[in-house]
Formats: C-alpha cells, structure tokens, sequence
C-alpha cells in the first residue's frame, strides 16, 4: 500500500515536472526577447528540474542515491539563479534593452518577436 | 576557528556522502583533501559569516519550505501566462527595496528574487533592487514586501 502510494507520488511529480519542463520550453519558444524568455528558463530549472528530481527520490526510497538526488537539487537551486543574473547583466550591459508593450510602433498587437532581433544600442 | 571546523565537517560529510567507501585510504584521502581545502580558505581569508553561514541553518529551516511554495505559485503563475492563448506579457524593470544589512542577505534576497519565475535581479545598488518583472501589475509590492522582510528575518541580527 506505502509502495502504492510512493509510486504514484513519484509519476506525479514526474509528469508535473515534464509539463512545466515542456512549459518552458515552448516560453523559450514564444516570447518575445531575451528577458522574458530568462522566466521561461527559470521555470525549467526550478520546478521542472525540481519536480523531476524529487519525484526520482521518492521513487528511489530513502537510502543514499536519494540524499545524491537531493544534493544535485540544493546546487542547482544555489547555483541558477546566479547564471540567470550573469545572463541578464550581459545582456544589459551589452546595450540589449528590455522589450516593453509601451515601445509603441506598428506590431504592438503581435507578439513582439520580430522585434526581439533589434534590441542594438541605438 | 569554530568556522573551520564547520566547514571542515560539511566538506566531509560531502565527501562521506558522494563517495561512500569506507576503506582506510579513501578516509584518509577524504580527510587530508578536507583540511586541504578548509587550509586554503582559512589562507585566502574567505573563512567569514559570508562564505560559512552557519548561523542562518536553524532559522533556513524555516525559510526554505516558504520559499519552495513560492517557488511552485510563480512558477504556475508564469506557465499559465505560456500557455495562454494570447502572450499577455508586460515585462518592465522595477525596483524593490532591501532592507537587509549585511551583504549576504542581500544575496539570499537578490537570489530567491531570481528564483522565483516572473522576477529577476537585474542589478542591485545598495538597498535598491533592480528587477525584471515579466508582468509587471502582478507586482503590486506586498509579496515582495513579505519575502524581503523573512530574508530580513533569516538573516538575523548580524552585525553588518
């Protein structure tokens, strides 16, 4: 019944985990510059790794590999959001602006992503 | 002192962990690369509050599973706006303010901003926070308010 029971957690949070992986992968895809996208590649790294890795412990059972998987978590979650801040300072500090709705020319119904290639410095 | 010895015992405990041999040479390789280490960080001058906080692991106990459940709503919160049929993103750069003192709370501020999906640190000037936010009228201050005053809390009644 317990064993039951940790199975089904464990696809739960597995597929919970492949959905918000999926979910910030198709955000990669349809946002419109490299700021926004950056939320898209946190989801992944945060909820979906997260999810995925803690659905493997629960599968595994409490015994070593499953403090590893844990660990492999608390320095992925120590360590991404430091990656994501040195991507957006790049970006920043190499003259790429923010893509904001008030920019206002012609595509401020569309989606944006044209103009997400012309963020030079002007 | 006490610092090296922390941080000694978690390098260990590390080490006990990823390598799980326990045979009289692979202990004592753990051991000598441990004070290896902890030697070279007491020599670097890093050894401080900063680099070994362990003064703030009771009151993480506390944080961290709050900081987990934030984690998990923004993260719905930014999925939904994915998978929206029409994008209604309306990202900005806005400005928190934090009241932490020391350096490495800002960091943990800075961090679980960053964390969390919809918000990322961009810069940071002194207690002012420069964030990217992907909507920015979901940011109306008091959930940032609530978050930047735990950190505050986490982070003690350190001397700055």
């Amino acid at each position: 019944m317990m064993e039951q029971a940790a199975t089904a957690l464990s696809w739960a949070l597995l597929l919970g985990g492949a959905f918000f992986l999926l979910t910030g992968s198709l955000g990669m895809v349809r946002l419109p510059d490299v700021f926004t996208r950056m939320h898209a590649a946190g989801m992944t790294d945060t909820m979906g790794a997260g999810m995925i890795l803690v659905g493997l412990a629960v599968y595994n059972g409490a015994d070593l590999v499953t403090v590893r998987l844990l660990l492999i978590l608390a320095f992925l979650w120590f360590t991404s959001p430091i990656a994501t801040h040195a991507v957006a300072k790049a970006a920043l500090s190499g003259g790429l602006r923010p893509y904001t709705l008030g920019a206002g020319d012609g595509d401020a119904a569309g989606d944006g992503a044209d103009r997400a290639e012309g963020g030079l410095p002007s | 002192m006490n610092r090296a010895v922390w941080l000694w015992g978690i390098l260990f405990a590390l080490w006990l962990v990823l390598s799980w041999h326990f045979t009289t040479l692979l202990l004592t390789f753990g051991v000598a690369t441990c004070v290896i280490a902890v030697w070279v960080a007491v020599r670097m001058g890093t050894l401080d509050r900063e680099s070994v906080p362990v003064h703030l692991i009771l009151r993480a106990f506390a944080y961290v599973p709050w900081l987990v459940w934030e984690i998990f709503r923004s993260n719905v919160r930014v999925a939904r706006l994915i998978l929206a049929p029409r994008l209604r993103v309306d990202p900005s750069i806005v400005h928190f303010f934090a009241s932490q003192r020391t350096d490495l709370g800002r960091f943990i501020y800075a961090n679980s901003i960053t964390l969390t999906p919809g918000t990322v640190t961009t810069g940071i000037v002194g207690d002012d926070f420069e964030v990217h936010a992907i909507v920015q009228s979901e940011i109306d201050g008091s959930e940032e308010n609530d978050m930047n005053r735990r950190v505050t809390w986490l982070e003690g009644e350190a001397a700055p």
